[in-house]
């Protein structure tokens, strides 16, 4: 693999728009009370279209009211805004008035209720861009990134002042970089990567400072936003707030319209579409198709509101290749409990505190593997294929004029079912890029074949009585556990040779001993308990079952089990 | 919706002028004006002067085309309906002429097989869905074309041709399509109704002609209606246990595409799949029934899949593999028929299960 090159500044390439004024993120904060108002407009009008008349908002006002009042009750964050109770209180008197047997109100009628709770809503759910507070930040993060990064490297005190380069050496950025900033030049970029751990945040807004693109709107989590610094710098870069506890439809309208005009406003944008965190520790195969059908919806509106010069979304899938997930232990317990048939999960707040933060980073860059992060090639909303131009290109290599999907009998038409079906065909294809995407590590290679031999020993136990046998029962030999890794070996060398996966670069070497060595080195390496090691006389073992199932679940779904 | 207003001014396309191809064509004129393709100019020209095609009438708003460019360039909404083993090359042949905003409806009743270079289907066969293709999937995968849909029910071309009262099912992921197909389609003496298991019912329709098979095979023995009853509803068992495992939801075989298309297909003498398990039955060999057919008898070929399809995901349809023996193992249909009434029982239905 060729070294990557940096720029003088020590990030792999220059910033494609250098001057902030110009970039719609800030645009938006510029413009904030207009694109507010903009945001609260079209999300009523969504909420009204869906509710059809004013009995069924009215229901829909209820069942906003009783599920709002059991979060505050039952299930209360630090990032809540103090007034939560009294506010909903409010909300509950006037849809009181609004019942028949009082009398009609000058003044109160549903529309109005519905303003008020779009209004407080589209308030919580907003971010604004300070260019300060991004300058600092991004020299924040190289600064930190780099000293956390070289503490762990060398000996003496000047080994917290050598070159910042390490970084590119440690997390590499690989794929279709090139055509990616071609495109960030030519419309709106989609990011949408897997989500395997809390530092998938952090990692991908370095990445995209790293290729030199603008920042990217993005959703994070309202639990992030109670924590002091974290939320100094999440609130002013952009980020807008996400409350997953709220299920309503109103909130759920509110969120998706301000996503879908930031995207026609220019942003590019950002999410993961596997919702949460990969529980499992595979890569997802079902997507929340919530947030892509907002792209959906902008790619429409730009088609019929700017036909002259209508701007194109392309969807950029990114996968992120680990040798370790520092909260693997707490997912693939919590992963589990649910497929144990235990139905009822409180979203939890992980991060609660700085502190909590600060270790986990420290441990990430202290602990010396190499992670990569894959780019995959760029699609538009249809799942075509683009080029670095931003044509779609068809089966038969021609320019596909992608606006025809949107029209029926030569004629522009909303149809949000049929829109809805593209957005699940979308889902599919950006499922499928996430597989070919993927880098193989050795460590995947020795997690998956260590845990499939035993499984494959006891076929009659299900998974639970799998995870549960006595330690002595999970012996391997070297002899059949070398086996077992060449024959995964021979498997996915022809897949990577069909695109249907990638290799990271030390699979591409002939001596299988060097790889079983460096996968069970790289293996949870931090977890305390080693997932897969080589004991003194020579047996492959495991001292947490567990966690080297959730390792072995990043090569399930490509259908290996069979070739082990 | 809003496309109600515009879709009149556009003629529809129907790509295949057999049989069955040009009674859809028949039904469509009764709406609008319609293109009918066919890959053979002297056919076109044929149907261009006689009028006739296939001993049906053809409605005078049918044009005759042999021209791609015309039929896709003039029609948003077209309809393929040629034999399974062409449809792979008719598509790829249309490919560059279809666009995102077409809409294609077929009314193939087959399955497609991706097999390696010089292979072929054999009795010891294994092959898993992923080799398998739906018409559907096959136009998605060789155009840009996302909106599809699959026609399909009790519709034998003959009785279309009389004027007969009938029904189908358009089936599409897309609202969309379905009504527009339905607007395409629907008269006086045709109902259409609309269902989203695109998948199920293409399976639906394909899988029945396995059973109308075995169904004329009975009647060239002679029997009645109680061995025709009995065949039809254990069909029907084996038709979701299939159908289910390929990926179609068992719902659609109990609507028009599944129950009411088998019962027409295994009464009807005019069902060539029928005649070719009659024939069978009667003695005679499969080559020559098929040499003497002018259209394709889908059913055939769906045994062959159906049976490397079963050995692959490792499981029994008793009677696929039997009219499979029948077709091409030498086994007569007697011995078949022996051999299931001698099976041991199994329960009555199992597919709710």
């Amino acid at each position: 693999m060729s070294e990557q090159k940096h720029t003088r500044t020590g990030w792999l390439y220059e910033p494609l728009f250098p001057d902030i004024r110009t970039w719609p993120i800030y645009q938006l904060t510029k413009d904030r009370d207009a694109f507010l108002k903009q945001v609260k407009e079209a999300a009523f009008n969504a909420v009204k279209e869906q509710t059809k008349t004013t009995q069924g908002l009215n229901e829909e006002l209820a069942k906003t009211y009783y599920l709002e009042r059991i979060r505050v009750k039952t299930n209360a964050w630090a990032a809540d805004k103090k007034d939560e109770g009294p506010f909903w209180e409010g909300v509950k008197k006037k849809l009181l008035k609004l019942s028949p047997e009082n009398e009609k109100t000058p003044d109160l009628n549903e529309d109005k209720i519905l303003e008020s709770i779009i209004d407080r809503y589209t308030e919580e759910i907003a971010g604004f861009f300070s260019p300060a507070a991004y300058n600092f930040a991004k020299e924040a993060t190289t600064f930190g990134f780099a000293r956390l990064l070289n503490a762990s490297e060398g000996k003496g005190i000047s080994r917290f002042w050598k070159t910042r380069h390490n970084l590119h050496e440690k997390i590499r950025l690989q794929g279709e970089l090139e055509q990616i900033r071609s495109l960030a030049k030519k419309g709106t970029l989609i990011m949408v990567p897997t989500h395997f751990s809390n530092l998938d945040s952090i990692l991908i807004g370095w990445a995209i400072q790293s290729l030199g693109l603008r920042p990217f709107l993005y959703g994070a989590g309202l639990n992030l936003f109670g924590i002091g610094i974290l939320a100094f710098f999440m609130s002013r870069l952009g980020a807008y707030k996400v409350d997953r506890r709220k299920k309503n439809m109103i909130y759920l309208e509110t969120l998706k319209t301000y996503s879908t005009i930031g995207m026609l406003r220019g942003c590019n944008s950002l999410f993961f579409p596997g919702g949460t965190r990969s529980r499992s520790g595979a890569i997802e195969t079902k997507l929340k198709l919530g947030l892509l059908g907002t792209a959906m919806e902008a790619q429409r509106l730009n088609f019929l509101n700017n036909p002259e010069k209508p701007a194109k979304l392309f969807v950029v899938p990114v996968v992120f290749n680990y040798n370790f997930v520092l909260e693997a232990p707490s997912l693939i317990d919590e992963h589990l409990k649910r497929t144990g048939q235990q139905h009822y999960f409180r979203e939890n707040d992980d991060y609660s505190t700085s502190y909590k933060m600060a270790k986990f980073m420290i441990k990430f860059f202290t602990k010396s593997s190499e992670m990569s992060i894959s780019f995959g090639k760029c699609i538009d909303l249809f799942g075509n294929p683009v080029d670095n131009d931003g044509n779609s290109i068809g089966k038969n290599g021609e320019h596909i004029d992608i606006k025809r999907y949107f029209m029926t009998n030569g004629v522009f038409t909303r149809d949000p079912q049929r829109d809805a079906e593209y957005t699940k065909m979308l889902g599919d294809e950006i499922v499928k890029r996430f597989h070919s995407e993927s880098r193989v590590f050795a460590s995947h290679l020795v997690a998956f074949v260590g845990f499939e031999l035993i499984r494959k020993r006891y076929k009659k136990l299900d998974i639970y009585a799998v995870l549960r046998l006595p330690e002595e029962d999970q012996k391997l030999t070297y002899l059949e556990f070398t086996n077992g890794v060449s024959r995964l070996l021979d498997r996915l060398r022809e897949m990577a040779a069909n695109g249907e996966v990638h290799l990271y670069h030390e699979l591409e070497i002939p001596e299988i001993d060097t790889i079983i060595e460096t996968g069970l080195k790289n293996l949870g390496m931090y977890d305390a308990k080693r997932p897969l090691y080589k004991s003194k006389d020579g047996f492959i073992m495991s001292e947490d079952f567990n966690l080297l199932f959730f390792y072995h679940n990043r090569l399930e779904g490509y259908g290996l089990a069979k070739y082990i | 919706m809003d496309s109600q207003n515009t879709s009149d001014k556009f003629p529809v396309g129907v790509i295949g002028a057999g049989v069955f191809g040009t009674a859809v064509a028949n039904l469509l004129a009764e709406n609008r004006d319609v293109i009918l393709y066919s890959r053979r100019p002297e056919v076109a020209d044929n149907i261009l002067v006689k009028r006739m095609n296939r001993g049906q009438k053809i409605n005078e708003r049918i044009k005759p085309t042999s021209s791609i460019e015309e039929i896709t360039s003039r029609c948003t909404l077209i309809f393929p309906v040629v034999s399974s083993s062409s449809f792979r090359e008719m598509i790829k042949t249309f490919s560059p002429f279809l666009r995102p905003d077409h809409i294609l409806i077929h009314g193939t009743k087959g399955l497609d097989v991706r097999l390696k270079e010089g292979e072929t289907l054999t009795e010891k066969s294994q092959i898993n869905r992923k080799i398998i293709r739906t018409m559907s999937e096959i136009i998605l995968q060789e155009t840009e074309v996302m909106r599809v849909g699959c026609l399909a029910g009790p519709n034998l071309a003959s009785e279309i041709a009389l004027g007969h009262p009938a029904a189908s099912v358009v089936a599409s992921r897309f609202d969309e399509v379905i009504r527009e197909g339905q607007r395409a389609l629907r008269s006086k003496r045709f109902q259409v109704f609309g269902n989203h298991d695109i998948t199920g019912v293409e399976l639906a329709g394909v899988l029945k002609n396995v059973i109308a098979i075995a169904s004329g095979a009975l009647s060239g023995l002679g029997y009645g209606e109680n061995a025709r009853a009995l065949l039809i509803s254990r069909g029907m068992v084996e038709m979701v246990h299939i159908g289910k495992l390929m990926g179609g939801e068992p719902k659609a075989f109990f609507g028009l595409a599944g129950v009411g298309d088998l019962i027409a297909t295994c009464s009807s003498e005019k069902s060539r799949n029928f005649s070719v398990g009659f024939r069978l039955a009667k003695g005679e060999k499969i080559e020559d029934i098929l040499r003497s057919m002018d259209e394709v008898a889908e059913g055939v070929n769906t045994v062959r899949v159906s049976h490397a399809f079963i050995h692959g995901a490792k499981t029994r349809a008793p009677m696929t593999e039997t009219i499979y023996k029948c077709l091409f193992g030498g086994m007569t249909v007697k011995e078949g028929v022996d051999y299931l009434m001698n099976l041991p029982l199994g329960t009555d239905l199992d597919y709710f299960s």
